[in-house]
């Protein structure tokens, strides 16, 4: 498949603007400024893109409810917190293909009547943070930029804002008060950030990737867009693989290929041909798929049905020398330190599963606790104040629905028998 | 740092949203947000002194003690695990006495213990200061730490 949107990156000089506009960036500005607005969030909708951050929410409706919203100033802020465990396809737009990021942002500003944009990028991230700030001081120079764009009186300035280290605040409402210098708290909806988002005012949040897609849809139309990949859930896609893989990396493919296709034929297949055991398909938010059931399609609309979702894309592939136990521990560690506390399920239940995850692969188990670990994520699922928790509890559901005998086994031997080949 | 943090102001339609990026420009100032540094930055931005701390303990990467010179930031996610992470933070206590939150006695070193750093298609990984290391085995690592003094 051609590569749109990590087009030219194997060029070093990739993030230059002048290479940039040498390969056609920044041309889909003048043509999409040709375009109403409207008519831009109208080919939005045509073309079938959904936001690539990990709810697969249709682009095109957020866009509408806050262009239906008369209150202004309006924002558009750019969410780069990627923050999913196992998830670094962002990164490569941020940091080899910035100018294209850029491009989608004015297009979508212009589109959503918002002339003001944020990127929020994660701490973790310096190198991009020194590169996209490059870049945005490139793009003012050129009048990409600025409150007269292209000389024509049309109004996009951007900022990009480093967060600090809180997965909870690629949340997008986590995020907005992070943005307006708070503690990452998640707020209620509603009312939506589309109506009352930063500062309380309309509000657009998108991921990296999904603003990243504006400018294809602007340059190849709607219609040629809405015929790559999976028709329900169309367009070109990054999925990253990591883990027990040949060839981990981030690849272009058009949404929709099967898991399968993307660990054996991408990636390289296991690692040393190991045996494959359990797979993340979308982050360790996303629930965890056993070796026989990796024919699914990698889309937003067919992984639900295959019992997980696509979440950040992001493949985690483990072979057979991993001990699941210890996988939803370290899984479990990672959601009690990210739980921002606000909620007693999450903040509590999460700390109880890691507890008793820990005396269980420490051969410490009990026989009750496999049903005290179903207990507390029932407890936890459909009970958080925001999706942290529903995911950490899905999670944990699915490794012991898959991987039950293995906790067993635990809890009868006293032991992991993983341990000693670690 | 005054200065900067006006210039930062600027940016944003609220003054409060500059809280963020000027605790970062203390903690490079000051090497880490003492309380006198978060009280020049709440006197900066108008805000109370308890309200700057309570943003600042939040994020992990704010630092709220005194780090060593060179900070240490090593993953140890399901992706870096899996190939290795967990022997790292290991080999890191053997060989340099340096703990998770900790700093070697000689202020060298600081370590802390990350979440995925996006670099898991290269892991193990880890950021030593602002620069980023992957493909880390137990062998490099001590050939890069060596870098830092
Ligand atoms: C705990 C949590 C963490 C999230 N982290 C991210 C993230 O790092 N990046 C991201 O784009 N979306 C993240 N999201 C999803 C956002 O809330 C939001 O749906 C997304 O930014 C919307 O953009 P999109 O419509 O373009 O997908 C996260 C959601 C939750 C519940
Ligand atoms: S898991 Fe270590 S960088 Fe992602």
């Amino acid at each position: 498949m051609e590569k749109f949107l990590l087009r030219n990156t194997e060029n070093p000089n990739s993030a230059d603007i002048e290479e940039y506009i040498k390969t056609g960036g920044y041309k889909n500005i003048s043509k999409a400024f040709e375009l109403q607005p409207s008519d831009i969030i109208e080919e939005v909708k045509k073309s079938g893109l959904r936001g690539r951050g990990g709810a697969g929410f249709p682009t095109f409706m957020k866009w509408s409810f806050a262009s239906a919203d008369k209150k202004f100033p309006k924002y558009l802020i750019c969410n780069a917190d990627e923050g999913e465990p196992g998830t670094f396809k962002d990164r490569p737009i941020l940091e080899k293909n910035p100018h294209l990021l850029i491009e989608g942002m004015i297009i979508s500003g212009y589109a959503l009547k918002a002339e003001y944009g944020y990127i929020y990028l994660r701490g973790e991230y310096p190198y991009a943070y020194d590169v996209m700030n490059q870049a945005v001081r490139d793009a003012y120079d050129k009048g990409y930029l600025g409150d007269n764009i292209l000389g024509k009186n049309i109004k996009f300035n951007l900022v990009v804002h480093l967060g600090a280290g809180a997965y909870i605040c690629g949340e997008e409402t986590a995020l907005l008060d992070s943005l307006e210098g708070r503690r990452g708290l998640p707020r209620n909806k509603p009312p939506f950030p589309v109506n009352a988002g930063a500062w309380g005012m309309p509000t657009i949040v998108n991921n990296v990737e999904t603003l990243a897609n504006i400018p294809h849809i602007i340059e190849i139309g709607a219609d040629a867009y809405s015929k790559i990949g999976f028709p329900d859930c169309p367009g070109p896609k990054l999925y990253c693989v990591s883990g027990h893989v040949e060839k981990p990396g981030v690849f272009e493919l058009p949404m929709g290929i099967s898991l399968r296709e993307i660990i054996y034929d991408y990636a390289g297949g296991t690692k040393n041909g190991k045996k494959l055991k359990a797979v993340f398909p979308g982050g360790i938010s996303a629930p965890v798929l056993p070796a026989d059931s990796i024919d699914c399609a990698m889309d937003f609309v067919s992984l639900p049905k295959a019992g997980s979702m696509l979440g950040s894309a992001a493949v985690m592939v483990m072979d057979e020398t991993v001990c699941m136990v210890k996988i939803a521990h370290r899984a479990m560690k990672f959601f009690e330190r990210e739980s921002c506390g606000k909620c007693t399920p999450c903040r509590e239940g999460t700390e109880w599963l890691r507890k008793i995850l820990e005396r269980i692969e420490n051969g410490r188990g009990r026989n009750e606790d496999i049903s005290l670990l179903t207990d507390i994520s029932n407890n936890i699922f459909g009970k958080s104040f925001c999706a942290l928790g529903d995911g950490a509890a899905g999670v944990m559901k699915s490794i012991l629905k898959h991987f039950r005998a293995e906790f067993e086994e635990h809890i009868k031997e006293k032991r992991c028998r993983f341990k000693q080949k670690d | 740092m005054l200065k900067e943090i006006e210039d930062i102001k600027a940016k944003y339609p609220d003054t409060r949203a500059a809280l963020l990026p000027a605790l970062y420009i203390a903690q490079k100032e000051f090497g880490w947000l003492s309380l006198d540094a978060m009280k020049a930055v709440a006197n900066a931005l108008n805000l109370p002194e308890s309200d700057v701390r309570g943003t600042a303990s939040f994020y992990s990467m704010f630092r709220l003690k005194p780090a060593g010179r060179n900070l240490i930031q090593l993953c140890t996610n399901i992706s870096c695990m899996i190939l290795g992470a967990e022997r790292l933070r290991d080999l890191l206590k053997d060989r340099y006495g340096l703990l998770p939150g900790g700093t070697t006695e000689d202020g060298r070193f600081s370590l802390v213990i990350m979440e995925c750093i996006g670099a898991c298609g290269t892991a193990p990984a880890m950021l030593v200061n602002t620069d980023l290391y992957e493909n880390l085995t137990e062998h490099n690592i001590a050939e890069i730490l060596g870098k830092y003094k």
